[in-house]
């Protein structure tokens, strides 16, 4: 991207931009998730219950070496489970990308501690300890992040719902995530549109007030848009008969290969948990 | 036997009036087109007839049963009624949300509770007569218009409903794909199936429907047979389904009359 254009168009814009980018690649990813490889192969609640468990461990360890590894093992089981890489990294960069700058770059000067560098111009110090939290942050997101991609890549998304139904999730809240996901993209797609729209009647540089509102006018017009989809939706789905509860072709049954996966997330969790503590 | 009756059907959003007063009947086996300009009250028609929107007064029967929200509070209702009456939506981005097209044209018969044999075969028959078997693996949302629009008449037309309700079924399509849409309705209809079709395309008229009902501010304001109804001006006019503007004949002369576009 060419400075110029970047330099034309706000955060908030890049933001949804990049996710826009991270979801295409994410639903394309989604159609090989029937692809041949061992994750795709498990059944769907012993993923969903090994990437609870690995996500729980990331989230109890309080040793980055250990996160790191969990990090690294995520990893592992996506090249061997032959996942698209770039579409993994998209999405867990963007992911560890949104926490760097909501919570881990704040926390690198607000947290007190030993002094070890200076923020030139602002003056603002940053702290050892700020940076130990700052890495703690973006690690924990990443390593989360890919374990949740990993369920995605490798699992049908109506299987993840049928899964979380299993686990007896309410039947609501599991509607609600399955038409989330779905048009999530489809937002994303009506955002980036409108940015298009925008800058095609927009002469020169807009002061930082003007595209403030502007960028208040559109996640309002969004909103509604949203509403308006999201209501379509549900009717669409009523009208071939959803009554509450997704049903699937396929029937879930635990093979020998699934207990062993499950026992080896168990596993590696509780180690991790127990190493980390 | 008709299979829908509507009296003094009256239909709201918030002071907005869709529906004012609607009556109407639909004859089983006929072929039936909504006509009116945009906001005339089709699509919310047609919304109420797959009994998805419930009228604030007026009566709406489906083969002689009231359809009320009540009714589809009860499973075996419910699912009896979306078997038989299908709603293929103007967007058919809001219509496709699974993961395949496969996966697509299976959620209405997995929904309706149909054994996983019988939903296989429905499926693959239909992805294989509306011409999708190549594309049976590929996500539905980055499918062409033409494609989505064949995706998600299969996912309604692989439940064989007998009543089928179409909104602008080749809006915004090329006019391959409009020809496309068509004849596969056309080939599906061939039976004694009911189809009810809002569009405002008068092109498409004398091959989707033998009936054609005007509405106009939600309210039926005329019903006439499709060569009856392209050939009365006035009314196209009055309901803006044609309009008047400036043009130019052979070059020199320029002026204004009522215009069909599409026809």
């Amino acid at each position: 991207m060419s400075g110029r254009a970047r330099s034309e168009r706000g955060l908030f814009e890049r933001t949804v931009d990049g996710m826009r980018q991270a979801m295409e690649r994410a639903t394309s990813a989604e159609a090989g998730a029937t692809a041949a490889g061992w994750m795709q192969r498990l059944d769907p609640r012993v993923k969903l219950a090994a990437v609870l468990a690995l996500v729980a461990a990331v989230a109890l360890s309080h040793r980055l070496d250990v996160i790191a590894a969990l990090l690294a093992a995520g990893i592992a089981m996506a090249v061997t489970s032959r996942v698209p890489l770039s579409a993994l990294a998209s999405g867990v960069s963007l992911a560890a990308g949104a926490f760097a700058v909501a919570l881990a770059a704040p926390a690198l000067v607000l947290t007190p501690g030993r002094a070890v560098a200076v923020v030139p111009v602002a003056g603002w110090v940053v702290t050892a300890q700020g940076l130990m939290s700052a890495c703690y942050l973006v690690l924990r997101a990443a390593a989360a992040s890919t374990f949740g991609f990993l369920l995605v890549f490798t699992t049908p998304w109506a299987h993840v719902l049928k899964a979380l139904r299993a686990f007896h999730v309410p039947v609501l809240f599991v509607a609600v995530l399955a038409m989330t996901y779905r048009y999530i993209l489809l937002l994303l797609d009506s955002a980036h549109d409108m940015f298009v729209a925008r800058r095609s009647r927009t002469v020169g540089r807009l002061t930082a007030a003007t595209r403030r509102r502007l960028v208040a006018q559109s996640a309002g017009a969004l909103l509604v848009k949203s509403l308006n989809m999201g209501n379509d939706v549900f009717l669409a789905m009523q009208a071939r008969g959803y009554r509450g509860e997704v049903r699937v072709l396929d029937d879930f049954t635990m093979a020998r290969t699934d207990w062993f996966a499950l026992a080896a997330a168990a596993i590696l969790a509780a180690v991790a948990v127990w190493v980390g503590r | 036997m008709n299979v829908f009756d509507l009296r003094s059907v009256t239909y709201r959003f918030n002071r907005v009036v869709a529906l004012d007063g609607l009556t109407m009947a639909v004859p089983a086996g006929t072929r039936v087109a909504l006509l009116g300009a945009n906001g005339s009250g089709k699509s919310t028609l047609l919304r109420v007839l797959a009994g998805l929107y419930f009228p604030e007064s007026g009566r709406v029967e489906f083969r002689g049963e009231p359809l009320t929200e009540s009714r589809f509070a009860d499973d075996e209702f419910a699912h009896g009624f979306r078997r038989r009456v299908g709603l293929v939506f103007q967007n058919p981005d809001v219509q496709l949300f699974n993961a395949t097209v496969f996966d697509e044209v299976a959620f209405g018969p997995l929904q309706l509770g149909w054994a996983a044999g019988d939903v296989r075969a429905r499926v693959t028959d239909a992805l294989d007569r509306f011409r999708l078997s190549d594309l049976k693996d590929r996500v539905p949302q980055r499918l062409s218009g033409g494609e989505k629009k064949r995706v998600a008449l299969a996912s309604v037309l692989v439940m064989d409903p007998e009543v089928l309700l179409l909104d602008e079924p080749t809006d915004a399509l090329d006019p391959r794909s409009q020809s496309q849409v068509i004849d596969l309705l056309t080939e599906w209809t061939a039976g004694s199936k009911s189809v009810i079709t809002a569009t405002h395309h008068l092109g498409i008229l004398e091959e989707i429907a033998d009936h054609c009902v005007v509405l106009d501010r939600g309210r039926v304001v005329a019903e006439r047979s499709p060569a009856g109804l392209l050939s009365d001006e006035d009314l196209l006019d009055r309901t803006n389904l044609i309009h008047a503007h400036r043009h130019r004949h052979d070059g020199a002369h320029v002026h204004s009359h009522p215009h069909r576009h599409g026809l």
